[in-house]
């Protein structure tokens, strides 16, 4: 009897092990995989949906040239302010983030909400806080994603150095934000997802951007807070900037 | 327990090995398709966002 006492615990402790390392590596790897396809995915979609409206454009604009206009996007061009798009409702996707820094292959689709129905979900995995800014607009685009398992979007975060791009990409173009700083509080401090992070009363003039995640890893006992500067932005039309456009290009070939 | 389950199975000693390997197999599978998704559902106190109690 104590024999089977005894296997009947030790199955209980492998069982538990073989959970976590579902959770922690395959499970989070299978979703991770799951994530970056969706991302992918929806990213052409709107690569493509911009590409049919500019031949529309095109075709009606044939019958009055623009002389500016011959033939080839031109660099370096200002844009003028972001397009801010509306507010979407409840994890409905909208934006695609790509962060080279987290590998040449990152990119995870943003939703609204930080409810579990999108940091969890198998296509989405990085929830935009309702309430914050959209990206490019004046104030603070904040977003949060696992640290570990459920694909692990924020998995790197502590790796960011000074400068890192950081894309956003939506239907209307692509946000570019650079990596500024990095921020270690407990999970109750909500000023940091401000408009003006940490000074909640002060009014905005900055674009910034907020990753929020788990620390330390495989713990909730803390958060780390990534912020990022709006540099520049461009329209779908113009194309991903240079160096986001061979990630695009690497999407689009599967 | 496990030794009972060895008894049990038939065969000469590469059948059983063969039989002990499919239901190590078929357990791992029920575990990972069905048991864990369940069980994390239950303990899922994974959060990253700030403001969560």
């Amino acid at each position: 009897m104590i024999g089977v006492l005894g296997e009947l615990l030790i199955t209980a402790g492998v069982l538990v092990m073989l959970f976590l390392g579902w959770q922690l590596w395959w499970n989070d790897a299978i979703m991770a995989k799951e994530q970056s396809n969706a991302a992918s995915e929806i990213s052409q979609e709107w690569i493509e949906q911009d590409r049919l409206a500019q031949a529309e454009a095109e075709a009606e604009a044939s019958a009055s040239p623009d002389p500016d206009d011959d033939g080839e996007t031109s660099s370096a061009t200002d844009f003028g302010d972001p397009i801010v798009a509306a507010v979407p409702g409840n994890a409905d996707a909208f934006a695609v983030l790509y962060v080279p820094r987290f590998g040449a292959d990152y990119h995870r689709t943003v939703a609204e909400g930080t409810g579990h129905d999108v940091l969890n979900s198998t296509r989405l995995g990085i929830g935009h806080y309702p309430g914050t800014q959209m990206p490019g607009e004046v104030g603070n685009f904040a977003v949060a994603a696992h640290r570990s398992a459920y694909g692990g979007g924020m998995h790197l975060i502590n790796e960011l150095q000074l400068n890192d791009a950081i894309y956003v990409q939506t239907a209307d173009g692509y946000y570019t934000y650079r990596y500024r700083d990095m921020e270690y509080v407990s999970p109750s401090v909500v000023e940091v997802i401000a408009p003006v992070p940490n000074a909640p009363d002060a009014a905005a003039v900055d674009r910034l951007i907020t990753l929020t995640s788990c620390n330390p890893l495989l713990s909730t006992a803390e958060r780390i807070i990534a912020y990022g500067v709006f540099e520049s932005w461009q329209p779908t039309s113009a194309g991903a900037p240079t160096d986001l456009a061979p990630i695009i290009a690497a999407q689009a070939a599967g | 327990m496990y030794l009972a389950l060895w008894r049990v199975l038939p065969g000469p000693l590469w059948l059983r090995i063969l039989l002990a390997l499919l239901l190590l197999v078929g357990a791992l599978y029920a575990l990972a398709t069905w048991v864990f998704p369940w069980v994390e559902l239950l303990v899922n106190n994974q959060e990253a966002t700030v403001g969560s109690p």
